[in-house]
């Protein structure tokens, strides 16, 4: 397990004020000149040194995605940061605690990886639903301009730097980066095609970088305590610390920090209070948020909960939203039910995903109700795999992924349903 | 589109909202708003803008609020941008409410996370209480709606009702919520179990030291 020594998010549960005084205490914008006297070449340099992978879902090199931005920019283009907070994925809800426990991490996050990148300004995209937590948010960047931290001349510096909130209003799809910038435009939430990336052409035509708000907040304390303390958690290629967020069936659901690779059973075990029912109750879990396709019990038990590991048994880390549903659950419903999140945040734009998702629900409505033929799952299967990797943005292979996922492994269950409705023999167990 | 918001009749709304302007605290607010936006790219301020609007024709209905269409008129011609521009955000995005609702928008998360956790008990007790799903009550009180995830799966299941999150529920404790809400109360926000945040219910496992601020 992780020593508190070695924890990032100190106050994730709220026991102390989240105000710039008891962040100060805390260790936040401790010398953050210092950090930045170093220049922008080394802090990427170091954050690449950490093994930094990005903290939204898709684990690219925290590192590495910032030095793709222009090294001087351009009169009139200015570079931006814009800090994904539309946290919306079911089952995530890290980012929520650390916007409103602890926002002066992230602010001041916001100021190092901007001044490392070069950018003028970042923007914060928070979800609109967080209504209390963007209320502290920009409470926290008033403060931190209160005192200089960031603006005019930030932290002492010499360097001019802004921070932004933005908020959102409702529309997961928005946590898609080029989405996002179409939505801070004034639009509606549709992403845009790729290339241009955003480090080239992003929010107003000028380059940007779009991060995940844990993989920010980070930064400040990879720095003060060097890249190879945060190396030393984890394991290769799957380095540091990360906010698990526990839900479902077991006895005490939360967030925690925890080094990458614990042991789900660890994981579950010491902080979440156990499988509802204990471990033989256990079913399946969706180890990182809605997107990501579950994995039966038997597979995760002992599994290491980072990107390679998980990828190992068909899933993904996602953002370590962990699903636990235990031997109680309609599986086939609870699926379903992401399906319908699918459909409901679908933006429309592609065909493929617009139509997709709501045909995909259907299927899954009459199979959860066993009022179907088997061939069509098969025919699910199919279309799953039409709409996956064909529209302009991930949502079409989120939508497609669970569903495969729940075919793969609980393909019998369905049987079962369809032929309990339609009064086949059930084929028996050979004794 | 079974579940589309049945708008009023736009005579009857140009009549009651087509003089809508901001009050003069607001109209302070959109210079604030307007300025975080680099010049010329006031369009970026529709969505803050259509929310500050929504909340004062909240203010004035003594309801959570909506956007009658001249309210979007006046918004859109504010940032100097074509009505359709302004409309198609506010039928995107899910927070503006493009019909009339109650005092009390009662928004039940129904996402996986929040259904293993019991959300169809915090859907019955809304039911129980003469709640229909996309409908305001007859008293004007409560409208009922599911939303999908809201981003606070760790405290599953939860409702949120205007601009507060109500968490960790049973039947029992929406029921309570509900009532003192229909009293005129304001009950506490958070989670409705003897727990802090997102921390395990029982004490954390990790940080035990930052409980007595001692840290």
């Amino acid at each position: 397990m992780l020593d508190d020594k070695d924890r990032i998010f100190t106050n994730v549960y709220g026991y102390q004020d989240w105000g710039v005084d008891a962040a100060v205490r805390r260790g936040d914008w401790d010398n953050t000149k210092d950090l930045l006297a170093r220049g922008p070449d080394a802090i990427i340099e170091e954050i690449k040194a950490s093994g930094l992978r990005g903290r939204g879902g898709a684990g690219f090199p925290t590192g590495m995605k910032w030095s793709f931005m222009p090294k001087e920019p351009q009169p009139g283009r200015p570079s931006l940061l814009l800090i994904n907070a539309d946290e919306s994925e079911p089952g995530s809800c890290k980012d929520r605690e650390i916007i409103r426990h602890d926002p002066h991490k992230l602010i001041e996050g916001a100021l190092v990886a901007g001044f490392a990148m070069r950018a003028r300004a970042a923007y914060i995209y928070i979800r609109g639903e967080f209504i209390r937590e963007a209320e502290t948010l920009f409470a926290a960047v008033q403060q931190a301009y209160d005192r200089g931290f960031i603006g005019k001349n930030a932290c002492g510096s010499g360097y001019d730097f802004d921070v932004f909130v933005h908020r959102g209003a409702g529309a997961y799809i928005c946590g898609e980066e080029t989405a996002q910038i179409e939505s801070l435009e004034g639009k509606k939430g549709q992403p845009r095609l790729k290339p241009p990336f955003p480090a080239g052409v992003g929010l107003y035509g000028c380059p940007t970088t779009v991060n995940n708000v844990e993989s920010i907040a980070v930064t400040p304390t990879i720095l003060r305590r060097s890249a190879s303390w945060f190396s030393s958690i984890g394991r290769e290629n799957n380095k540091g610390t990360k906010l698990f967020q526990i839900s479902g069936h077991v006895n005490t659901p939360c967030v925690v920090e925890e080094a990458m690779g614990i042991p789900f059973r660890e994981l579950i075990e010491k902080h979440a209070g156990g499988i509802r029912g204990g471990w033989d109750n256990l079913l399946a879990v969706i180890p990182g948020g809605s997107s990501v396709p579950l994995v039966p019990a038997a597979q995760i038990m002992d599994a290491p909960m980072d990107f390679d590991g998980l990828k190992a048994l068909g899933s993904g880390l996602g953002t370590a939203a962990v699903i636990v549903m235990d031997k109680s659950t309609d599986i086939v419903r609870a699926i379903s039910r992401i399906s319908y999140f699918y459909k409901h945040e679908s933006c429309g734009q592609c065909t493929p995903c617009r139509e997709g998702t709501g045909w995909m629900w259907r299927v899954m409505e009459r199979l959860r109700t066993g009022e179907a033929r088997i061939d069509e799952i098969d025919l699910l299967e199919q279309v799953t795999r039409q709409v996956e990797g064909h529209t302009i943005c991930a949502l079409g292979d989120a939508a497609a992924w669970p569903i495969q996922g729940l075919i793969r492994h609980f393909r019998p269950e369905i049987e079962r349903r369809i032929n309990e409705r339609n009064g086949a023999p059930q084929l028996q167990a050979a004794e | 589109m079974s579940d589309a918001a049945h708008i009023p009749d736009e005579a009857e709304v140009r009549a009651r909202w087509g003089d809508f302007k901001w009050t003069e605290e607001n109209a302070e607010k959109v210079k604030v708003i307007i300025g975080r936006y680099p010049p010329g790219r006031q369009q970026s301020a529709v969505m803050p803008l259509l929310d500050l609007a929504q909340r004062q024709v909240g203010a004035q209905t003594n309801t959570q609020g909506w956007l009658p269409v001249p309210v979007i008129e006046y918004v859109a011609a504010q940032l100097d941008m074509p009505y359709i521009r302004a409309f198609e955000v506010a039928t995107f995005y899910t927070m503006y409410n493009l019909a009339p609702v109650g005092r009390y928008h009662v928004q039940v998360c129904g996402t996986t996370p929040c259904m293993l956790r019991g959300s169809d008990d915090v859907m019955r007790a809304c039911k129980d209480r003469g709640m229909k799903k996309g409908e305001t009550t007859p008293d004007g009180l409560f409208t009922l709606n599911e939303v999908e995830c809201l981003g606070t799966c760790a405290n599953a299941p939860m409702v949120q009702i205007n601009d507060d999150n109500y968490e960790d529920l049973t039947y029992e404790t929406t029921v309570a919520i509900l009532d003192a809400l229909a009293r005129g109360e304001t009950p506490k926000p958070g989670p409705q179990i003897d727990r802090q945040f997102a921390a395990p219910f029982g004490g954390p496992t990790t940080l035990k030291h930052m409980v007595n601020n001692d840290a």
